[in-house]
């Protein structure tokens, strides 16, 4: 256990690479061996993943099961692990949706079966490092390592576009990565002026950046900005989804709008939030800026989904506009904008992934994702066109599903500052209710047009094996939210005294969690209301 | 204080019917339509007792107790920053009536649906819906903050939304069942950020600390857009949406694509009423907020006047009752606009008796005539159903406003305080007249095509039938209640106490007051008035009655002249005044046209990725001209690599350098 004691975020980082290596020996001859082995490292991937649940202390801020080794000790590079609430909000995500993607993969992929797993179970540490990376030089690794088996995901296993799209995804974010890693050298060389030692680490270069010139900050803003920008990916820079996401197998789209796009928004949280310049002005500016980008995200990509024809592509620009409610929320620099985004990128992830195996299980049948090819699905499938129904209306934010809870406290927190931008944004919540509608309408009423369409099966044991904990943990964070805001309560706290430090000061804020609750009963009130006499 | 230290039962019961019926088939397991009906009936049958029970025990509390909401706090729902929004439920008087229509009338419907649906497929499906809507209109009226009520709110647009589009196979139930989603969409958008400001402005969404808050406040003046007039204007917005006023109506005339138990039930007696209940739950809110007021009062005077006058022609007996529901909401706002809150909400209560009845009632005629709608190839019908013919009528008497019956206490109460408002009283008073004529016009109109006159239709193919009990029994509970359910009222006009008003006293009262006292006429010269203006509404019934007599049994012909006399007018009026047509044209389809044209194929396409890939083909042409330096020749790979490398170790030891290289002059 001592492995679990001081090396958990390794066990988790690192059990998919030994499920890839594993699969590397299994002769190519074997081929159920390799999806049953994917599988079982899916599962195991997200079993390590679980003593996070009982051993993070989500009431201590800062970085927890810190791991610290020297790695190029000449450059000052470290392998350094370390994990807060929004690391393990994020962690658990990306475990627990790896193992759906794997097993919705079950059918799916019949070609070259082990590249296929090797590379999913790459991808999973690859993501993971990410999240757990407290070294930019190790994260920058991570970062980029997790591109190729994304590009080769689309590129072999995709559909008809497939090269197209994986090399359009590939170039965008390579561009990205680049300026990126400009932007890491930046802060590495200027933080090593004043004469410390040399070092990669994330909390030390942050600080040390809070000392940089403006103008300099300004920079390494843009810098950082333009790589995860297209992650996200914001308006205009989204252009590699819809393709990506159209060409990609099941799958492949699953992790990608569930993890890879948060890897986005959170470099946008944890290391553009820090550099932003300290003048009120200039950061007014850049703030506005980026919020005018989320806003025209939020309403674009929901007008351009209603206008698909492609099942995908629709939810592709969907995520967009979805996305773009994230950004609004972390630049709103409030305790609601940031807790509601990062909450909202969790929905996004389960909501989103459930809609993408959705069209995984249709396209599964029928070997099409045109909207027009289907109609009238409800009558064939009536458990799946319930499911599908609940997974809608978590997407558009229905109360008592999860999508409410996030756009609720982002709106909430954006609100806060200004109202306009809030107008805007609560916009995008209408539009949502009416594409994802139309698009249920369109494939699930009316009359079955399509013979082919008949007699559609029903879903099947390992379709409700990945759907259903997606719908439970959308009710689950619909109506009792309050244990995934405990574990962003302090993250949430540090960031915004950072970069927003009069704010709890200002608005007298004493978290509402660290009170007791108030005892269920009927509770007092003012006496005054109490002597008004009833009027004649 | 059984129920009442449990509230959270009466909303629970609905959604374990819901759960159970609705898992029922989602697992295949063919449940039998018997079993369906025992949990759907039962759970809103034991709703309908334990809200009874609830209401008993309160009325035993200790006077001081009753003057305050008893409110019951669960849990905390989202918890995040300060903000808090908990599972409380209350219970004050104006909640007492809602939940008693909601669950008292839901039971009589949910009995009438096991008639009515009985021969449907998805009769599982149907109730499990139905008792959803039932769980989630529970929570609105007993929620204790903005937030759960919102939950409630949209919740019950859901319900409707999987209701009206219920014969899915059909494109015009689906289309609806979105239109209603969407429509109420944008409703709530303005009642989200209303939410917000209020948030903003009171730190909470709870309703006793916002309410407490806002009687320490000032009242905006008339024609200041404070913050509280700014914050109503925005609930009010998401009220026109839920109750279907204007510019927001237009969904539900076409809800009625869904079974017709459902149009009794969601777009007449309770969802639609949602508006008007959040307006009378937020009245200090209100009556701090004057311009507020008066935009409620307008909209709620415009709408019942509007609306009314297309009912005069429409010709499907759902739609003229659908009108004439959003016409009869539109004299409830009306009446909350003018501060008489406690009469909108009998309107409220008496509407949901006679509006229920006179659907289920209009159900039992279609269902008699074999599916037929439209009034104009009924007729004659009134000896061949004679329970549904008497109820219908007992439900036209009450909405026309006939003495004695439960609608014309209520609609006599808001004409009165409408005539007796202060500024523009007389001409919100004269058009709430106007509609009172039109509606016992368009409803005699109703039963003299249905029932009476010679039949349309051939009698040979349509058996027309009376019934089933299970359909006739709500009938007769809706019609009782239809004629006694406004008697609380009556002794004031007598001089004795309007013994509604009292009830809600608690509630209203204090906010009641002023209204009264501005009117300045003494007691028995205000009696006299309303006696007179009671006469002036009974008179105006009696015309509209004596009108549609006229036109339609004892003139027939005469109204297809006049029709074709004012053929503009008639066509604009059955076309209803081109507004779906005109929100199309002006709204969705640029909206599309924009969307589709400019935001994908110029902006996304063309425009981004066309750049996109140009810059690609560009770095193609580069690499194809770069690509003649590889030449296959290691020696001159190992020189590039050699350059490459100490590119890049230029680059990242450069600043390191530095110092090093200052040194060197």
């Amino acid at each position: 256990m001592a492995l679990l004691d001081h090396h958990l975020l390794s066990v988790i980082l690192f059990t998919p690479l030994a499920g890839a290596l594993l699969l590397l020996l299994v002769p190519r001859a074997m081929e159920n061996a390799h999806r049953v082995l994917g599988n079982v490292f899916g599962v195991l991937g997200f079993v390590v993943s679980l003593p996070l649940l009982a051993r993070f202390r989500p009431d201590v801020a800062g970085y927890q099961f810190r791991e610290n080794a020297d790695w190029i000790p000449s450059i000052g590079a470290h392998y350094s692990l370390g994990m807060d609430g929004i690391s393990f909000l994020l962690v658990l995500l990306t475990t627990l949706l790896g193992m759906i993607s794997i097993l919705s993969s079950w059918k799916a992929i019949q070609l070259r079966k082990k590249e296929y797993y090797i590379l999913f179970l790459l991808l999973q540490t690859g993501m993971l490092g990410v999240f757990l990376s407290l070294d930019f030089f190790l994260f920058y690794v991570f970062w980029e390592v997790m591109l190729v088996p994304m590009y080769f995901l689309i590129g072999v296993w995709g559909s008809e576009r497939r090269l197209y799209a994986a090399i359009k995804f590939f170039l965008y974010t390579l561009a990205g990565s680049v300026v990126m890693l400009l932007g890491i050298l930046a802060v590495y060389f200027n933080a090593a002026k004043s004469g410390a030692p040399p070092t990669f680490d994330v909390p030390t270069l942050l600080a040390a950046a809070q000392q940089f010139p403006d103008g300099l900050k300004v920079w390494l803003f843009w810098g950082f900005f333009f790589a995860f920008a297209i992650k996200v990916p914001m308006f205009p820079f989204h252009t590699w989804l819809p393709d990506a996401h159209t060409e990609a197998p099941t799958a492949g789209s699953v992790i990608l709008a569930g993890v890879l796009l948060k890897m986005g928004t959170y470099g946008f949280v944890r290391f553009s939030l820090p550099l932003l310049p300290a003048d009120a002005a200039l950061r007014g500016k850049i703030i506005h800026i980026v919020v005018l980008l989320s806003l025209v995200g939020i309403v674009y990509g929901a007008l351009v989904c209603m206008m698909q024809k492609d099942m995908k592509r629709l939810i592709a620009y969907s995520s967009v506009s979805h996305l773009g409610f994230c950004t609004l929320g972390i630049f709103a620099l409030t305790p609601h904008g940031l807790a509601g985004s990062i909450l909202q990128q969790i929905n996004h992830g389960i909501s989103t992934g459930a809609l993408f195996l959705i069209v995984g299980v249709l396209y599964e049948r029928r070997h099409t994702r045109l909207i027009s090819e289907f109609g009238g699905l409800s009558t064939p499938m009536p458990n799946f066109a319930a499911i599908y129904m609940i997974v809608s209306l978590s997407s558009l934010g229905m109360p008592l599903l999860n999508g409410f809870i996030g756009e609720f406290t982002i709106l909430r927190g954006v609100f806060e500052v200004n109202k306009t931008w809030a107008a805007w944004a609560a916009l995008g919540v209408i539009l949502g209710a009416a594409y994802l509608l139309w698009l249920y309408q369109r494939v699930m009423f009316g009359a079955v047009t399509k013979p082919e369409n008949e007699k559609l099966p029903d879903l099947n044991l390992r379709e409700y094996a990945t759907l259903l904990p997606l719908v439970v943990l959308a009710f689950w964070i619909g109506i009792y939210p309050k244990p995934f805001f405990r574990y962003l309560e302090k993250p949430v706290q540090l960031i915004v005294e950072m970069v927003n430090p009069g704010y709890y000061k200002s608005a007298e804020v004493k978290s509402p969690i660290d009170g007791p609750l108030p005892v269920a009963g009927s509770i007092p009130r003012s006496e005054k209301v109490n002597v008004e006499e009833p009027a004649k | 204080m059984l129920i009442l230290n449990h509230l959270w039962i009466i909303p629970l019961l609905p959604l374990l019917g819901a759960a159970i019926n609705g898992l029922s088939g989602l697992f295949g397991a063919k449940w039998p339509n018997k079993a369906v009906t025992a949990v759907a009936i039962g759970s809103t049958g034991l709703s309908f007792l334990a809200a009874l029970e609830c209401v008993r025990e309160f009325l035993n509390l200790p006077a001081a107790q009753q003057a305050l909401p008893w409110v019951k706090q669960y849990f905390t729902w989202i918890a995040a920053g300060t903000f808090r929004a908990g599972f409380d439920l209350q219970i004050d008087h104006l909640t007492i009536v809602m939940l008693l229509v909601v669950t008292g009338v839901g039971w009589l419907i949910h009995i009438y649906a096991t008639g009515y649906m009985s021969h449907e497929g998805g009769y599982y499906r149907f109730f499990s819906y139905l008792n959803l809507f039932m769980f989630f209109m529970l929570i609105l009226v007993m929620a204790a903050n903005y937030v759960l009520l919102f939950v409630g709110w949209e919740g019950v647009g859901l319900a409707s939304y999987l209701l009206i589009g219920f014969y899915f196979l059909k494109k015009s139930a689906s289309d609806a069942g979105k239109k209603a989603f969407i429509v109420n969409r944008i409703g709530d958008f303005g009642f989200m950020l209303g939410m917000f400001l209020l948030f903003r402005t009171f730190g909470s969404l709870d309703f006793v600390t916002v309410f407490d808050k806002t009687r320490e406040l000032p009242a905006d003046a008339l024609g200041q857009f404070g913050i509280l007039t700014i914050s109503c204007l925005l609930l009010f917005m998401g009220a026109t949406g839920k109750s279907a006023q204007l510019p927001l109506y237009v969904w539900l005339p076409d809800a009625m694509e869904g079974p017709t138990p459902v149009s009794a039930l969601i777009h007449a007696a309770t969802m639609v009423t949602a508006g008007v209940y959040v307006v009378a739950r937020s009245h200090i809110l209100f009556t701090h907020a004057p311009t507020a007021m008066l935009v409620v009062a307008s909209v709620g005077a415009a709408t019942a006047f509007f609306a009314a006058t297309i009912g005069l022609v429409q010709t499907d007996i759902k739609k003229i009752l659908a009108y004439s529901t959003v016409s009869q909401l539109g004299y409830m706002f009306l009446a909350c606009g003018v501060g008489a809150f406690s009469a909108g909400i009998f309107h409220l209560m008496t509407h949901a008796f006679f509006k229920a009845l006179l659907f289920l009632a209009a159900g039992s005629v279609i269902h008699a005539m074999g599916g037929e709608q439209e009034v104009t190839r009924m007729g004659g019908l009134s000896g061949k159903i004679r329970w549904t013919y008497f109820t219908m009528l007992m439900g036209t008497l009450a909405i026309a406003g006939a003495p004695g019956f439960a609608g014309f206490f209520s609609k006599d109460a808001i004409l009165f305080s409408a005539f007796q408002h202060a500024p523009g009283g007389r001409i919100l008073y004269a058009v709430g007249l106007a509609s009172a004529l039109m509606t016992a016009f368009y409803m005699f109109r109703l039963i003299f095509l249905t029932f009476h006159g010679k039949p349309r239709f051939d009698e040979h193919h349509v058996h027309v039938h009376e019934s089933p009990k299970s359909m006739l029994g709500p009938l007769v509970v809706l019609a009782l209640l239809s004629i006694i359910g406004g008697w609380m009222a009556a002794p004031s006009f007598w001089g004795g106490t309007d013994h509604f008003t009292a009830f809600l006293a608690p509630v209203f009262g204090a906010e009641a007051a002023p209204e009264a006292a501005t009117a300045a006429v003494s007691e028995a010269a205000e009696h006299s008035l309303e006696l007179t203006l009671a006469g002036v509404a009974v008179a105006t019934a009696f015309l509209g009655f004596f009108l549609a007599f006229w036109l339609y049994l004892r003139r027939p012909g005469v109204a297809d002249q006049i029709a074709k006399s004012a053929k503009g007018a008639y066509t604009t009026l059955l076309n209803k005044y081109y507004v779906d047509e005109l929100y199309a044209a002006v709204i969705i389809r640029p909206l599309v046209w924009i969307s589709d044209n400019v935001l994908w194929r110029a902006v996304d396409a063309s425009g981004i990725d066309g750049a996109v890939n140009g810059a690609a083909a560009g770095t193609t042409a580069l690499g194809d001209r770069l690509r003649r330096a590889h030449s296959g020749n290691t020696r001159s790979y190992a020189v590039w690599v050699v350059i490459g490398a100490l590119l890049i170790l230029a680059v990242i030891f450069w600043p390191m350098l530095k110092p090093a290289a200052g040194m060197v002059p």
